[in-house]
């Protein structure tokens, strides 16, 4: 096409913020493709309209597409949900750890699977409706993640360990606009999605039960077990380590004089350890697989800040690598209920250095 | 851009005359066909001319036609009430694993409410085994839907020895033959056919028109209740101007059969043996010679039919991989699967249906254009590399 800036494919899931993603590169003047990928899967109840890509999202995203005047594919990536996100989900909380499902779909589903549909038809790039900026150092040709325009809408943490190569090929948009000016601009463009709510977090567990949900999808009863102080007492009997996540009070159905909370989850002895909120904090977090942006290797010692959790604020540490693949972030003040599974997020400032996921 | 249709298996533009047919009945006689006055008898005419037109292209009787919604409720409404009305006989169904999902829903929805049935295979063309059919018949079995002629691969059944089949057990034959009318020549007494099933949008009529051909004496109940239309077989008020339509469709299509089918053909075997000469590890899905005339169907080893629609579609060329009903979801074709393709490979599929407007032009630039979008996706296909590094 004349005049393109370059072919893009928009991940549309009919929500407001990747409508508008693709209204701001059509106006920018790129050639504009919307694609919704379809993960549901086939026994997924059809009221499900929650999360990004539910049912009705193909509707919302085909109407957007229709009132953008650009074209809109529906594409199976079932199979690849199935396997890189819902499998991976359930094996984590089996192992006593507690995933996070969207990071998987992030890297592995949309900048994978979409990212490579998309360059087969000939597009240059993919977008998202991710309130984050990419940038390109020219010095040192790296790519990497920089904070949206508002922290408050900052949604880097899910996106640290895309590759250099998934980078060169991303465009984010909203980055550069708030929230608020998202729902003004499809408000003002008409878009019959300009007040629809944040999907919620994870979208293929509709009732937020997810201990039932990984029931139902294993067929197994989870195994009971027992509650253990850290020396050892005895306390009571869990439901199944899948019911359970660090730091975790209500619902232990403990009754002890004082309050109660998992501190470790030990899957090879099937026992839920308890403690005072005091055992939850430590200074020391380990994580591997490990991505940075910045650069490829970390040499030496760094300082920097670090989130635990996606509503976690970066809070100030010094990083190093113990071994090839583990990191060692120690933070400065110490830190509540690190959660085997979940990601560390590491930032210098406003750049995303990387990240990896949390072992202990 | 020039856009090339080339999915007449999914739906066809309704032709000029259909439609000039089909234009009175909107605005002018606009009458209830079941009132009395002289304005409605105007379009109780124009159903009953409608009806001698299908029935004579079918080899029937007026009386045996009955107007639907469309290819899917005559489907429907011929095996709910056939098997509804011989429950006493029996509740037995026996299809194939490769009907149209009108069928197979249908059926699987059958097994819920109690009855059993029995999935026939297909051989890798796609055509059933006769004797496998006869020794699938039990006591309890009370019917046989058996496609006409495959919507994905274009594989024509043999028809008449199975109508023979079930005419000597006494059992309730159905086809659908949504695919086939046009293409082929249907002889419903000839070739022991009890009950038939075809669509107006398929022939170059409207959309949400249908007929299902019911074979006088046999017993079937009702699909839907209401008013006496249809005989009282087939309650609701009758969609005159499309069934003006498909009546005019049908006899368009039986108009210059051969030569128009001939045409169609030969560009037909032009596109397909084009295909299978200048691409490289593509295969012919279906039968060379048991196949409708406008019918290619393809598979590409290392190439995802779901990419392969969209680069085409930005070529300009609307090609589908499977049935259309079913290209919302662009799961693996149940078809393919049957035919024993391997998932890789029925995901590699593409399917292109020729029509009366498709010109030999238009073949050429298929031709011209497929070969490098087939290389491209394989170019990016690691299987693809792994491939050549190993045949090298």
């Amino acid at each position: 096409m004349l005049n393109s800036k370059g072919k893009v494919v928009v991940g549309m899931s009919g929500g407001v913020d990747s409508s508008v993603t693709a209204y701001l590169l059509k106006e920018q003047g790129y050639e504009v493709i919307g694609m919704t990928m379809q993960i549901w899967q086939e026994d997924a109840p059809e009221d499900n309209d929650g999360g990004c890509c539910g049912l009705s999202a193909v509707d919302d995203a085909r109407r957007v597409c229709q009132k953008l005047g650009i074209p809109h594919y529906v594409l199976n990536f079932r199979n690849d949900f199935k396997k890189n996100v819902i499998d991976y989900f359930i094996d984590e909380y089996e192992k006593g750890r507690t995933p996070n499902p969207c990071i998987a779909c992030n890297r592995y589903v949309k900048w994978e699977s979409m990212l490579h549909k998309a360059l087969q038809i000939g597009a240059d790039y993919i977008a998202t409706g991710h309130y984050a900026r990419v940038i390109h150092n020219e010095e040192t040709d790296r790519y990497m993640l920089k904070f949206s325009k508002t922290m408050a809408k900052d949604q880097t943490y899910a996106l640290y360990n895309l590759t250099q190569e998934q980078l060169k090929r991303t465009l984010m948009p909203l980055g550069d606009y708030t929230k608020d000016e998202i729902r003004a601009i499809a408000k003002e463009i008409g878009l019959a999605v300009a007040t629809k709510p944040d999907s919620q977090e994870i979208c293929f567990v509709s009732d937020n039960d997810y201990a039932g949900y990984i029931e139902r999808e294993t067929g197994k009863k989870p195994q009971k077990g027992k509650f253990v102080t850290k020396d050892g007492k005895v306390l009571g009997e869990h439901k199944g380590i899948i019911h359970y996540t660090i730091g975790q009070r209500k619902g232990l159905g403990l009754s002890y004089g004082k309050p109660l909370f998992v501190s470790k989850i030990d899957p090879d002895n099937n026992t839920v350890v308890v403690g005072d909120n005091a055992d939850l904090f430590t200074n020391e977090v380990y994580a591997n697989k490990i991505n940075f942006m910045p650069f490829e290797k970390l040499e030496g010692k760094m300082k920097a800040q670090a989130k635990i959790r996606y509503s976690h604020a970066p809070q100030e540490c010094e990083i190093e690598m113990v071994d090839e693949e583990t990191l060692k972030c120690t933070f400065k003040e110490p830190q509540r209920a690190v959660t085997p599974g979940q990601a560390l997020v590491i930032y210098d400032g406003d750049i995303v250095v990387g990240g990896g996921t949390i072992i202990k | 851009m020039n856009r090339i249709y080339l999915d007449h298996a999914a739906t066809t533009p309704v032709k000029p005359e259909v439609l000039d047919a089909m234009m009175p009945y909107f605005t002018q006689s606009f009458g209830n066909p079941s009132s009395i006055y002289q304005v409605a008898q105007i379009n109780k005419k124009a159903i009953d001319d409608a009806r001698e037109t299908i029935a004579k292209h079918l080899g029937a009787n007026t009386n045996e036609i009955f107007f639907t919604s469309g290819g899917t409720e005559a489907d429907n409404w011929a095996i709910k009430g056939i098997v509804e009305a011989n429950k006493n006989k029996g509740n037995h169904i026996i299809t194939t694993k490769i009907e149209h999902h009108a069928v197979l829903h249908t059926c699987e929805y059958l097994e819920k409410q109690g009855f059993e049935v029995t999935y026939l295979d297909v051989n890798e063309e796609g055509v059933i085994d006769l004797e496998v059919l006869k020794a699938a018949i039990k006591d309890t079995t009370i019917l046989i839907s058996i496609m006409y002629a495959n919507n994905e691969v274009g594989t024509i059944m043999p028809i008449k020895e199975i109508g023979a089949i079930a005419k000597e057990r006494g059992i309730a034959f159905h086809t659908d033959a949504v695919q086939a009318i046009g293409q082929v020549r249907i002889d419903v007494k000839e070739q022991n056919i009890d009950a038939l099933s075809l669509s107006g949008h398929k022939i170059y009529g409207p959309k949400g028109i249908g007929v299902l051909y019911i074979r006088r004496g046999l017993r079937i109940t009702n699909l839907i209740h209401g008013g006496a239309q249809e005989r009282g077989r087939r309650a609701g008020t009758e969609n005159v101007p499309a069934i003006v339509g498909i009546a005019k469709a049908m006899e368009l299509a039986y108009t210059d059969f051969e030569v128009k089918n001939e045409r169609i053909k030969g560009l037909r075997d032009k596109l397909m043996n084009g295909i299978l000469e200048t691409i490289p590890y593509s295969k012919l899905n279906g039968s060379i010679t048991n196949r409708l005339v406008n019918n290619v169907n393809i598979g590409f080893e290392f190439v995802e039919g779901e990419s392969l629609l969209l680069l085409l579609d930005m070529n300009g060329v609307a090609a589908s991989s499977g049935s259309a009903c079913t290209s919302g979801s662009l799961d693996p074709s149940h078809v393919l699967l049957a035919l024993g393709l391997p998932h890789e490979k029925a995901h590699g599929s593409l399917r292109l249906t020729l029509g009366e407007g498709t010109t030999e032009q238009e073949v050429d630039y298929v031709l011209e254009k497929l070969p490098a979008i087939v290389q491209r996706m394989r170019d990016m296909s690691p299987l693809y590399e792994e491939f050549m590094k190993n045949n090298q």
